[in-house]
């Protein structure tokens, strides 16, 4: 047993903290605010550093590494806040043409959630519909009757919609009224529901840890009564819970990336959107009517936190299934 | 990241399987808790089995007569003597996991010659004198004195929250020798006999009815300051060492006990009917995935302290960091969250003192207090890990 990162595992994840500082810095994140499809140029830049290719085999153009990798890549994703469909370009690399590479954008459509929700309309080259039916765990359907849970192709521009008005500004949303599909895909969907989940928990991980490392700073330097806040017991205390949210997801997360355990991963994913919705609320509230202002970047984290703790399964259906893991 | 065992840790899981499938079903029933001589008769005759065994101080060092185990061994043997059902360290809890290993790090050759092997042999039981009525979360505000005269030192004051004070025979004692020095540096770690004249034990009952603590008082008792460990007045030092060590491996057999009860818990729910109430069964799924992920995080601190101890930074069996401050502050309110859970499944049969479940949870309101209450944990974690201003 050596339940800690190996050398090369460290470095992986700091070159990706380092890539996207440098090419996804604050500046960046604020313009994105204002025009949040995806950085086509960073995309490919991504797709030449490995981002999307990371788990192809070498022989097929990728860089051959397995799930706790991607894993590490997404964490520091998440940190940044980095907008765009990166769990879909990382899981349909090698089985959608241009994907690994960052030359097209693919996004995956989850038929199981009402309403069926688009992220990234305006700068998506590749639409997955992934269909509900895979069934939970105690044996109770999810998602809508009549969807049998395979994966199709559609093509973005004969999808019919409705605006609707995301809450998070970095992840445009439409509302899917009717969808062709043009073509079956080869996936293995529960599998990859599973990895999505896992990939998504990877990001939401990333946001907590940001955000409790935001609220230690700005407690450390606002001063009240003559003194930083963070002097202050409360306000210790808000901080601490912030930091054991996150080092325990870290380590459900990390768990499940390695045993790929169904109730690993969905123990994993709800540790984790509670860390990040709730450390994003903490964190909003260590920075006072500040971290009530859109300057702040305090909500992006928040809002952020919210769309991913609606993918891929929520707190109620992971309960459930964990319930019955019980008993199983 | 890697979570398999080795070849020699899968061999070592094996090993204790088979001894623990042949000794665990000739032990004695366990004696009533309130039956002090009883337990400790059982569990010193638990550790002469170990010790006889060759599992006695797995983790601590070979030269101190430990067997050097890997924490990734320790780990494997608390998590497979808790899943057979085998005695807890019980009476040999502060020999083992605090006194033993302070003396290991701290001792001199002649001191650890002579209250290691009792230790190891289960011949010697050991209780800690460090809370007082006046220093509970702040322990260096202590005031317990000692005054030098002669070889020894006279000491007088009280202790309080000191386990198996009835049965042991030597107290890890605190004292402040210095009164007039900055409150961390006047104090020294001594070893006492508990059948010194001037000791007075008094069982101090808890809310769980039990007498698992004592407040003991001290009244001019002489102890050689050929007892003192380390130096005068660096008894602080000293006892950061064996802090380190509770905080690292006091919990692993229990997070494995959690485990199962969530699994009786659940079906108990699902055999009276209150299955059926989804909030108690999401609770139940949100409780299992908590302890999942504090078993991993135990692994992980557990790796973490393997990697410190391969690159020669610390004794085997300590771990500090962070993961051990983050254990300590969910896990304490995890247990008390399994066991109001268990009080729900039970319904009306929550008010029957007798239960084990409802015992659990009595016991289960000290986690959140003993060993630096939560709120001053997490003061501490604040400041030296987020790097908060002191501040009151």
């Amino acid at each position: 047993m050596d339940f800690q990162l190996t050398d090369d595992q460290r470095a992986l994840k700091e070159g990706a903290r380092e890539l996207l500082a440098g090419r996804f810095g604050r500046d960046r994140l604020r313009a994105a605010v204002e025009d949040p499809a995806p950085d086509r140029a960073l995309w490919r830049e991504l797709g030449a550093a490995g981002f999307f290719a990371l788990r192809l085999p070498e022989r097929d153009g990728g860089v051959g590494l397995g799930l706790p990798e991607a894993v590490l890549v997404l964490e520091e994703a998440g940190r940044a806040l980095l907008p765009g469909p990166l769990v879909a370009c990382q899981l349909l690399a090698g089985v959608l043409d241009g994907v690994a590479a960052g030359e097209r954008v693919a996004v995956l459509c989850d038929g199981a959630r009402e309403p069926l929700l688009w992220e990234h309309p305006a700068g998506c080259d590749e639409l997955i519909l992934l269909e509900g039916g895979d069934g939970l765990a105690d044996g109770r359907a999810e998602g809508a009757p009549g969807r049998t849970g395979g994966a199709y192709r559609s093509a973005p521009d004969q999808v019919s919609c409705a605006p609707f008005a995301s809450v998070d500004p970095l992840t445009p949303l439409a509302r899917v009224l009717d969808l062709p599909r043009t073509e079956p895909v080869a996936v293995d969907a529960p599998r990859l529901r599973r990895e999505a989940a896992l990939l998504t928990a990877a990001q939401q991980l990333g946001s907590a840890v940001r955000t409790v490392e935001m609220a230690a700073a700005y407690a450390r330097e606002r001063e009240q009564f003559g003194v930083p806040i963070g002097s202050f017991q409360a306000v210790k205390q808000l901080c601490t819970q912030m930091l054991v949210r996150a080092e325990i997801a870290r380590s459900a997360v990390y768990a499940a990336a390695v045993t790929e355990s169904a109730l690993d991963i969905t123990g994993a994913k709800l540790l984790a959107d509670e860390a990040a919705v709730r450390n994003a609320r903490d964190c909003l509230q260590v920075h006072g009517g500040m971290g009530f202002t859109w300057e702040a970047d305090v909500h992006l984290h928040l809002k952020r936190a919210w769309w991913h703790a609606e993918r891929w399964g929520t707190a109620g259906e992971a309960e459930e299934m964990l319930a019955a893991g019980l008993i199983a | 990241m890697d979570l398999s065992c080795t070849p020699e840790e899968e061999d070592f899981r094996a090993r204790l399987r088979r001894w623990l499938g042949e000794v665990l079903p000739k032990l004695p029933a366990p004696p009533a808790a309130t039956d002090w001589p009883g337990r400790r008769a059982y569990d010193t005759a638990w550790q002469r089995m170990l010790y006889d065994a060759g599992y006695a101080g797995l983790h601590w060092p070979r030269d101190a007569g430990g067997q050097g185990a890997t924490p990734a061994q320790h780990l494997i043997f608390l998590e497979e003597t808790e899943r057979a059902g085998s005695p807890y360290v019980g009476a040999n809890f502060v020999g083992l996991l605090h006194a033993g290993p302070t003396l290991a790090a701290e001792g001199t050759a002649e001191q650890r010659a002579r209250w290691l092997p009792p230790i190891l042999r289960g011949e010697e039981i050991w209780c800690q004198g460090f809370s007082e009525p006046d220093a509970g979360s702040d322990l260096a505000a202590l005031r317990t004195r000692a005054v030098r005269d002669g070889d020894d030192y006279v000491i007088s004051g009280a202790k309080i929250w000191t386990s198996h004070a009835e049965v042991a025979d030597w107290c890890e004692l605190l004292v402040r020798t210095d009164p007039a020095a900055p409150r961390h540096r006047g104090i020294s770690w001594l070893a006492m006999p508990m059948d010194a004249p001037g000791v007075t034990v008094r069982p101090l009952r808890t809310l769980a009815g039990s007498t698992e603590f004592a407040e003991v008082f001290l009244d001019e008792v002489r102890v050689p300051v050929a007892n003192r460990v380390g130096a005068e007045n660096d008894g602080w030092r000293v006892t950061m060492v064996t802090l380190s060590f509770e905080r690292g491996t006091a919990f692993v057999g229990e997070v494995v006990a959690c485990r199962r009860v969530l699994g009786e818990l659940a079906r108990a729910a699902r055999a009276n009917g209150r299955w059926d109430d989804a909030v108690l069964r999401r609770r139940l799924g949100r409780l299992s995935a908590e302890f999942t992920a504090l078993w991993r995080l135990t692994q992980w601190n557990v790796s973490e302290a393997m990697r410190g101890a391969a690159r020669g930074g610390q004794r085997g069996g300590g771990v500090p960091g962070t993961g051990g401050s983050v254990f300590k502050l969910r896990y304490s309110h995890a247990r008390q969250e399994l066991y109001d859970a268990a009080a729900e499944v039970l319904g009306a049969g929550a008010l029957d003192a007798d239960h084990a479940w409802v015992a659990a949870r009595l016991s289960s309101l000290s986690y959140t207090i003993a060993a630096g209450t939560s709120q001053i944990q997490q003061n501490i974690v604040a400041e030296r890990i987020l790097g908060l201003p002191k501040g009151r």
